[in-house]
């Protein structure tokens, strides 16, 4: 692999030198087990070529590229390219692409490069990408870059746990609350009951406790040291400038379950590309990450001091620190974490509209209408809802008592942080009054998916074909995760005709974040903006939320589809997707 | 005595050998790679009482269990519970192997075998058939009934208060309810037994090793404790506990 480093931009240089298309990259890949340390903690892991630093693939636009992947597990291995558009064989997904890679076996992936960006790879079997099998991708257009920069790094996170994924899914399975340590104590209770009286402090106890859900229930994995690069915030690692340099951070999260919100304090971030398509560049100060997406940003440090990269997890509960500095061995200071967010009502929005209440007066519950601003619930008075006979298959509360459950009264904004109403910017794609709704450090502007513009249409806009409703739904106290109330071995795969536009109504019925990925195919999210609507191969959709995308189905075979956070993809959130029809 | 003793014990090893065996064996037959976007087969030990009893009179150990292996459709589960003085004899020794599965979102149902088989005291053996799951405000409760020659009900609360997110104080309550005489292990019908606990513990390490103080408080009633006194015994019995609870 290292010589194959060395060589590459030597070949690329001099194919473009002779003015010639580089025409074939063959790279060799070694899928070992590697000693993490990150510092604070050791285990037992697995690297990509023998390292817990991940490895990156610098691949050209139109190049056919050799892969050559060799298993020293003692299990099976597989490489999925996550976001390159490649024939279905070839995409790495054991059961669906392929039949995995036995140990001890080399097996060659061979793709033709048609698109250019920042893609990551990483194990589709088993827990072996939260154990350490991730890397990157750092493709270069054909023409050179749309916004040419002076340095360019790849800046990957991900949530390092001290135990191996199978334990963490098993432990989730046994107590779905095994690693929220931010839950809400006595301490909590008290200090609340201080600041909005005794009453109120014990209402909202008793309606979340009545659902038996946690406003806390933000990250379901914690205790994990997060990595910049395979470096925690003590190894630093550390991207090198010259003040007044143009500096293009690949963002990438590989985390398994961890979103970041990252900011370089002191610098603005001009987004240029999401998912790996360039984007108009919209200037922010912070944004935030859903697993498996990838955002370039471009910064331009002019002092000659050291700048910190900060990734704190969406539920503040960890927080990494990278430097960008004019030399090696410098230290960007460290920031206090933000107060933990809490979810509101409105996040528990969807897992009510999933709620069947045949006969039940609406009119007082309609979410998407109400006036969340300030939090006051006053409109949600659930004391006159009638539940009697409605169908329980999809959310049970037979053991609710709603009789006690006056929340007409009730005044929400006990012990929560001051989040932003409906209109604010950067919420455009959460539900109004969600607890969820990021604010950027420095009271500047946040990136939302509404300020994402394609800088050059992919498609034509045209109407699509057909909707297909996925409700993303689950059981948080059993840790079960499924699409449409199914898993995934119960479940038909959904199939789509080869030049059908589909477009996908996607409803969060669970109170957690999902971010959705399909392979082989582009989601074009819907933000209103026709041919110019961002393309993207992840799709966050919040709690409480309806989100609609579009996809040009233009790969025949099968892929997968599915939710990135690795312990609902395993626990059944997951489809397969055949197409039907076209060129074979 | 003895050779009741005997057998007794061989019981012992016997109802061990299966409920260790089974969940083991499911365990490891379905370690193989699960496929993609499939659930794979998981398991679990936890107990909720692994404790040191400091009585009036004599001292105890003390333990309750649960092992499970399963998927989100079945659960198998062996739940264990029981008492040794310190020197002495099994003074409680109850076994369950049952299955278990989901009935509504927060609840399973189950059925099972239940032997109960201290020293002492002639052994009973049950069917038993219940419910266990999380109540609203988080309630963690369990009633069962136990079918017989000797049939009772069963029924346990426990609460976890954080006081932090790693000091917990647990409140539980466990009551049994005889629907049957049973002279011979000094129990009449509708003479229930109540045991009643107060346990601060600390996550030491995640939520694997806790280690706990605490008062155990246990009284019979009714016919129950008018068979205890009419043979000299307390019908009621105040314990300090100290222990550690594991979670693997």
């Amino acid at each position: 692999m290292k010589h194959t480093n060395f060589l590459r931009p030597l070949a690329v240089v001099l194919g473009l030198a002779l003015g010639l298309p580089a025409q074939a990259g063959t790279y060799d890949i070694t899928v070992d087990k590697v000693r993490i340390d990150t510092g604070t903690f050791k285990k037992n892991g697995i690297g990509y070529n023998g390292s817990q630093t991940p490895t990156i693939l610098h691949f050209q636009e139109g190049e056919d590229v050799v892969i050559r992947v060799k298993n020293n597990l003692r299990e099976s291995t597989s490489i999925h390219w996550h976001g390159l558009i490649l024939p279905f064989q070839q995409d790495g997904v054991p059961g669906i692409s392929f039949n995995g890679i036995k140990p001890g076996e080399t097996f060659t992936y061979r793709f033709p490069i048609e698109q250019a960006g920042t893609y990551w790879f990483h194990s589709h079997s088993g827990f072996q990408e939260p154990d350490g099998a991730y890397g990157a991708i750092v493709i270069a257009p054909k023409g050179g870059e749309a916004v040419p920069t002076d340095r360019d790094y790849v800046v990957q996170f991900t949530d390092k746990h001290p135990h191996s994924g199978s334990r963490i899914f098993r432990n989730l399975k046994a107590s779905a609350d095994y690693y929220n340590r931010a839950q809400r104590t006595a301490q909590d209770l008290i200090e609340d009951a201080g600041a909005e009286g005794l009453k109120a402090a014990l209402q909202d106890r008793k309606m979340w406790g009545a659902m038996r859900m946690m406003p806390t229930d933000i990250e379901d994995v914690q205790g994990f040291t997060p990595l910049i690069n395979g470096a925690s915030t003590q190894q630093n690692w550390t991207g090198i400038f010259k003040p007044g340099e143009k500096v293009r951070l690949r963002l990438i999260n590989s985390s398994a379950t961890t979103y970041f919100d990252v900011r370089v304090p002191g610098l603005k971030m001009t987004v240029v590309q999401a998912d790996g398509n360039d984007v108009k560049p919209v200037v922010v100060d912070e944004l935030r990450i859903a697993v498996a997406e990838t955002y370039d940003v471009i910064v331009q440090p002019r002092e000659a001091k050291a700048y910190s990269i900060i990734g704190e997890s969406a539920g503040r509960t960890a927080m990494v620190r990278g430097t960008l500095a004019p030399s090696a061995g410098m230290v960007g200071p460290y920031y206090k974490m933000r107060p933990q967010p809490l979810l509101t009502m409105a996040d528990m929005g969807g897992m009510m509209s999933g709620m069947d209440h045949s006969g039940m007066d609406m009119g007082g519950m309609d979410m998407s209408g109400m006036d969340h601003s300030g939090m006051d619930m006053s409109g949600f008075d659930m004391s006159g809802m009638d539940h009697s006979g409605h169908d329980m298959s999809g959310f049970d509360m037979s053991g609710m008592d709603h009789s006690g459950m006056d929340m007409g009264g009730m005044d929400m904004s006990a012990g929560m942080p001051v989040v932003p109403s409906e209109g604010a910017p950067g919420a455009a794609f959460y539900a109004p009054g969600s607890g969820l709704i990021p604010t950027a450090a420095n009271g500047g502007k946040f990136l939302g998916y509404e300020d994402l513009t394609a800088r050059k249409p992919l498609y034509r806009d045209r109407p699509a074909t057909r909707e297909i409703e996925i409700r993303l739904t689950g059981n948080m106290e059993r840790y079960i995760w499924s699409i449409d109330g199914v898993k995934y071995e119960d479940a038909d795969p959904i199939r789509l005709k080869y030049g059908e536009r589909v477009r996908f109504k996607f409803v969060n019925e669970t109170m957690m974040a999902h971010p959705m990925h399909l392979h082989g195919m582009w989601t074009i999210i819907d933000t209103g903006k026709g041919a110019y609507d961002p393309v993207k191969h992840t799709v966050s959709v919040a709690p409480g939320t309806t989100l609609y995308t579009e996809t040009e189905v233009d790969a025949p075979g099968q892929w997968a589809f599915h939710c990135h956070l690795s312990y609902h993809m395993a626990g059944g959130m997951f489809r397969k997707v055949i197409v039907e029809g076209g060129p074979s | 005595m003895g050779a009741y003793s005997k057998e007794t014990n061989h019981m012992k090893k016997l109802l061990l050998g299966t409920a260790l065996g089974l969940p083991l064996a499911l365990t490891f037959t379905s370690v193989a790679m699960a496929e993609v976007g499939v659930s794979p087969t998981v398991w679990g030990v936890r107990t909720d009482k692994l404790e040191y009893r400091m009585g009036d009179e004599e001292n105890s150990f003390a333990w309750g269990f649960e092992a499970w292996t399963g998927n989100d459709e079945l659960r198998l589960v062996w739940k264990s519970e029981g008492a040794k003085i310190e020197g002495g004899d099994f003074e409680e020794m109850d076994n369950q192997i049952r299955l278990q599965k989901p009935i509504t979102d927060f609840f399973d149902g189950f059925i099972g075998v239940a032997a109960s088989t201290p020293d002492g005291a002639p052994e009973r053996y049950y069917g038993a058939f219940g419910v266990t799951g999380l109540a609203p405000q988080w309630f963690e409760v369990e009633a069962a009934l136990y079918v017989s020659e000797y049939p009772y009900i069963g029924a346990e609360v426990e609460y976890e208060a954080l006081l932090t997110n790693r000091l917990i104080l647990t409140p539980s309550i466990e009551v049994s309810l005889p629907l049957a005489d049973d002279p011979a292990r000094e129990i009449a019908a509708g003479g229930g037994s109540v045991e009643l606990g107060l346990r601060l513990s600390y996550d030491l390490i995640g939520r694997s090793v806790s280690p706990y103080v605490g008062v155990n408080y246990e009284r019979a009633f009714g016919g129950t404790a008018d068979i205890l006194r009419d043979h000299g015994h307390e019908v009621d019995e105040l314990t300090g506990v100290v222990g550690i609870n594991f979670m693997f």
